[in-house]
């Protein structure tokens, strides 16, 4: 099966129709490369909202999406439900969330539970919260992630130490 | 060079980057000194960049693993459980074209958490050491005030993106700014995309920083990957989203 943590779409999965008796590979492929799909959707780094959601819409397992993808672009934010899909293993079925034309989560509505899929299921359950970014002042002790890579950061130290006559 | 700033708080250039002290209980003036030769020390046996070290001895084959000192051995078995933990997003073994081992992506986190316990032994009780972005604090900053760890915002080299508030833990973020395409996933060879930076907290350094690098090698899944496992992470995204795990958002600061 495809691994749970590629990071690049590759072949797609086999046709996703919903037919009762899909193959077990098939079928684990599809689950995750739904897994795969959705949350690539989530760090989509392109710009373009519509084709997101275009994007979206041409998933194998969410291609009837609830509610018309380029009104819900238009009018800024919605809940899109996806078609919930059957497979061997489930049902499964999300939900995204788009706001200001933006998709900025997934929710796994319905997944298989138990056995190997319960590890795929662990990847797309919603724990994750987000908010947009913003640029933040508050007093704090130290920071984590700054770039110290250069002895410029020294100098500039000693020199901000020097200033304030404490060095 | 040394930059004194007090009886307890130092900075000194080791390991290719800046590593400050701030120690802000009573501790002996020797205490530092210790820490930082500790450092120094480290760096001289475990630098892949030093024709002498051991790393760069077992990568050319003059020294085998099984003759590996107690400490090269205690970091490859911290490594071999973090490569079979992150399913290999974080692999020692695998992002040198030779396939040597080369911890470089632990060391420096394990080096820090061993300061740290140097700082304890000698009664330290509260502090923070800051090598190179990646924080490990002991204790509180202050009497019933946890440390507060500004998170760098990826876009603004001045700003926060976030705080965390700890007391005893460690915080490591990996950043595109930093480090670009040279954070890659062992397994597709591939650069890591999607992300700006990633933090992590956890108890030790050395897991944090490892859990940070494995997270951005596998891009878009590695926050959910983690977050599934429990883990307290914030991921700035592309797109200028921040992402928190449930543990992190219990940590955040309300005014940060």
């Amino acid at each position: 099966m495809t691994s749970p943590f590629q990071t690049r779409r590759s072949t797609p999965a086999p046709a996703a129709s919903p037919v009762p008796l899909i193959p077990r590979r098939a079928a684990m492929a599809l689950v995750t490369t739904l897994t795969i799909l959705v949350l690539l959707l989530r760090f989509d780094p392109g710009t373009n909202p519509a084709a997101r959601l275009a994007s979206a819409s041409s998933a194998p397992a969410v291609d009837s999406i609830g509610s018309d993808p380029v009104g819900t672009a238009a009018t800024g934010s919605a809940q899109v439900t996806g078609q919930a899909v059957a497979t061997r293993f489930g049902t499964v079925q999300v939900e995204i969330n788009i706001a200001r034309g933006a998709l900025v989560d997934v929710t796994a509505l319905q997944l298989p539970s138990g056995g190997r899929d319960s590890q795929v299921s662990a990847y797309a359950e919603p724990i994750l919260r987000s908010e947009a970014l913003q640029a933040g002042s508050a007093s704090i002790d130290t920071v984590s992630g700054a770039t110290y890579t250069s002895m410029g950061y020294i100098e500039s130290l000693q020199s901000a130490l020097d200033q304030a006559g404490i060095g | 060079m040394t930059v004194a700033l007090g009886a307890a708080r130092r900075v000194e250039r080791i390991m290719g980057t800046a590593i400050g002290i701030d120690v802000r209980s009573v501790v002996p003036a020797t205490a530092l000194d210790d820490a930082f030769a500790y450092l120094r020390d480290v760096d001289a046996r475990f630098s892949p960049f030093r024709p002498d070290s051991e790393i760069s001895r077992l990568a050319c084959g003059e020294l085998a693993m099984a003759d590996a000192s107690d400490d090269l051995s205690a970091i490859a078995a911290l490594c071999d459980e973090l490569r079979r933990e992150t399913d290999g997003a974080f692999d020692a073994w695998g992002h040198r074209p030779d396939g040597a081992f080369d911890p470089t992506g632990l060391v420096k986190g394990w080096a820090l958490d061993g300061a740290a316990g140097i700082l304890r032994a000698a009664g330290a009780t509260s502090f923070a050491i800051n090598g190179g972005g990646d924080v490990v604090v002991a204790g509180e900053a202050a009497p019933d005030r946890p440390w507060r760890i500004g998170v760098r915002h990826p876009l603004v080299a001045d700003r926060t993106a976030a705080v965390v508030e700890l007391v005893d833990a460690a915080v490591a973020t990996s950043g595109a700014y930093e480090r670009g395409a040279h954070v890659v996933d062992p397994r597709t060879g591939q650069p890591a995309g999607g992300l700006l930076s990633i933090t992590v907290v956890a108890c030790s350094l050395a897991r944090a920083d490892a859990l940070a690098t494995a997270v951005f090698a596998m891009g878009g899944l590695g926050p959910r990957w983690l977050g599934a496992r429990g883990g307290a992470l914030l991921a700035i995204t592309a797109d200028e989203m921040v992402l928190t795990t449930p543990a992190m958002d219990r940590l955040l600061a309300t005014d940060g």
